[in-house]
């Protein structure tokens, strides 16, 4: 039987911590997926959490913490990333070069790795009800913090990413901010993946943001609404998925995506685009 | 009141060649200067070094009476024109608020003072119908008003424009550019203006700053604009023809004019 739901109160209590930390997750990723849509940066989301899984493989093999091992291997990433890949172009080749690298690295750690299989598979589909206590407080901390940052620099990062000429202009510290970003990406990242698992990081980190900007242009409702569908899929995947003897992430992308599918719809309605007069 | 951009024995080269040097310039405030010469002739470039971000090879440029520096928010800058791609989450009041707060780290929160000086902005350039819709919707006239609302709402002291009119229609070109005259009357802005054609503003500048051949020359259009003048510069024959209150350059291989 695929769902049962009939202890769902006791076990809802035990995996209480696992659900806190989706819902931080949830708005965190819905908030910075903004910017890696403004930054054209799914690519590089992917690339990242690619090492990060590699990180965390590399930690589970050696009994390090498993959280620190991700989290060292997204910084690796997204430093190399962010060092060498300040125009486009070079980010692409660059992360298409990292991303098979660390995923070969992840899958040679978990095949060294003696321990039970179970552990392997979540740190690529999602383990979260398997994150012990200290850890959920770590990814919830570490959350937090990137929150915090990136509401303080939400205005000049906004206006380096869309009008990066007159930002420089403006004295908008671009190199600066643009290194910044990808630190806060890692450690979004790092918990993403073992929330939701490599391979679907971008469920959490992308689909949010890509959803809301079919709905709005607005500076505000398009964070508010990341946000809410990010809280929405991470939450909603968690509570459904303790019912069930499935993982967890299948429940968070299939939601996660369903929200984009009505956004796109709703969004076609939206009020017409004004007709867009010849600039010549 | 100091001079509101001054640059004394400036030089600057590019891959062994001197685009310009010993440039010698002082723009009042509230003056009107056209900076006209071929591609390649240095202009984007020095407006670069106006803006801190590329250093001459020698001399100073001062900024309102201050030495040049990076992020000087009494410069306000209209970027070369690139078109903002459709479906980009920025709305044309959004445009011109991040020239206001857009550099401040802290809560995104804004302030009335803000918001009015962002409103009159829009108000000044005639953009209050289209001002909330995403500016990759508008057309090219619409997005370079709000340009202009973006680069003056906080009031600069010194207005750099890279080639504003490039691709506007006749009407918009001369809409935008009676916008910058205005705001040069109204708030004594300086003006630099980046162009490689003159015709769209000859009727409002003071002064142009012709830049040919690693050379220059600056004096009143009605000066610099003259064949035996440009053949000078140039070193090779050019003539200038006036037509209906216009005027064309011809003769010259490298002379972008059409």
């Amino acid at each position: 039987m695929i769902f049962d739901f009939s202890d769902y109160g006791e076990l809802l209590v035990l995996v209480q911590a696992s659900v806190y930390a989706g819902a931080v997750l949830g708005i965190v990723g819905g908030l910075i997926g903004v910017f890696v849509m403004q930054r054209d940066m799914a690519f590089a989301v992917h690339g990242i959490s690619e090492l990060s899984f590699a990180g965390a493989a590399a930690a589970l093999l050696l009994g390090a913490n498993v959280v620190l091992g991700s989290v060292f291997g997204s910084l690796i990433a997204a430093a190399i990333i962010g060092l060498l890949g300040a125009r486009a172009r070079d980010r692409n080749s660059i992360i298409g070069v990292l991303m098979p690298f660390g995923l070969g690295l992840g899958i040679l750690f978990l095949a060294l790795y003696p321990g039970r299989s179970g552990n392997k598979f979540g740190l690529l589909t999602g383990q979260i009800v398997s994150v012990d206590f200290p850890q959920l407080g770590l990814l919830i901390g570490i959350s937090i913090a990137v929150l915090v940052v990136l509401l303080v620099i939400w205005r000049p990062l906004t206006f380096d990413s869309l009008d990066p000429d007159v930002a420089a202009a403006r004295g908008v510290p671009s190199r600066t901010l643009s290194l910044t970003f990808m630190l806060l990406l890692g450690l979004t990242i790092a918990v993403s993946v073992q929330v939701i698992g490599a391979l679907l990081v971008l469920a959490l980190l992308v689909t949010p943001a890509a959803a809301a900007l079919r709905l709005s242009s607005s500076p505000i409702l398009v964070p508010v609404l990341s946000m809410v569908f990010g809280f929405v899929s991470a939450v909603g995947g968690i509570l459904i998925a303790i019912g069930s003897s499935l993982p967890i992430s299948p429940f968070i992308t299939t939601i996660s995506f369903a929200i984009y599918l009505v956004c796109r719809v709703v969004g076609m309605r939206r009020v017409p685009v004004r007709k867009v007069e010849s600039w010549r | 009141m100091p001079a509101a951009l001054e640059i004394h024995e400036g030089a600057l080269g590019f891959g062994g060649r001197a685009l310009w040097s010993a440039l010698d310039l002082t723009v009042e405030p509230g003056e009107f200067l056209a900076v006209l010469g071929a591609n390649g002739s240095g202009k984007t470039s020095l407006l670069r070094a106006i803006l801190g971000q590329q250093d001459l090879d020698s001399g100073t440029i001062e900024v309102g009476g201050r030495p040049v520096r990076r992020g000087d928010r009494r410069i306000g800058y209209i970027p070369q024109q690139r078109l903002v791609a459709p479906g980009t989450p920025l709305r044309g009041r959004d445009l011109v608020t991040l020239g206001v707060n857009g550099h401040r780290f802290g809560l995104p929160v804004m302030s009335a003072a803000d918001r009015e000086r962002v409103d009159a902005a829009i108000t000044a350039v005639g953009a209050s119908d289209y001002a909330e819709q995403p500016m990759g919707s508008l057309s090219g006239g619409e997005q370079q008003r709000l340009r202009v609302a973006q680069a003056t709402a906080s009031d600069p002291l010194l207005l750099l424009a890279d080639e504003p009119l490039t691709s506007l229609d006749l009407a918009h070109q001369r809409g935008v550019a009676e916008l910058i005259d205005r705001q040069r009357h109204e708030k004594e802005t300086a003006v630099v203006f980046v162009t490689h054609d003159v015709n769209p503003v000859l009727g409002m500048v003071d002064r142009v700053l012709y830049l040919a051949q690693g050379r220059f020359t600056v004096g009143t259009p009605e000066e610099v604009l003259r064949s035996e003048v440009l053949s000078a510069l140039y070193g090779t024959s050019v003539e200038v023809l006036h037509r209906d209150g216009r005027v064309f350059v011809a003769g010259a291989t490298d002379v972008g004019h059409h």
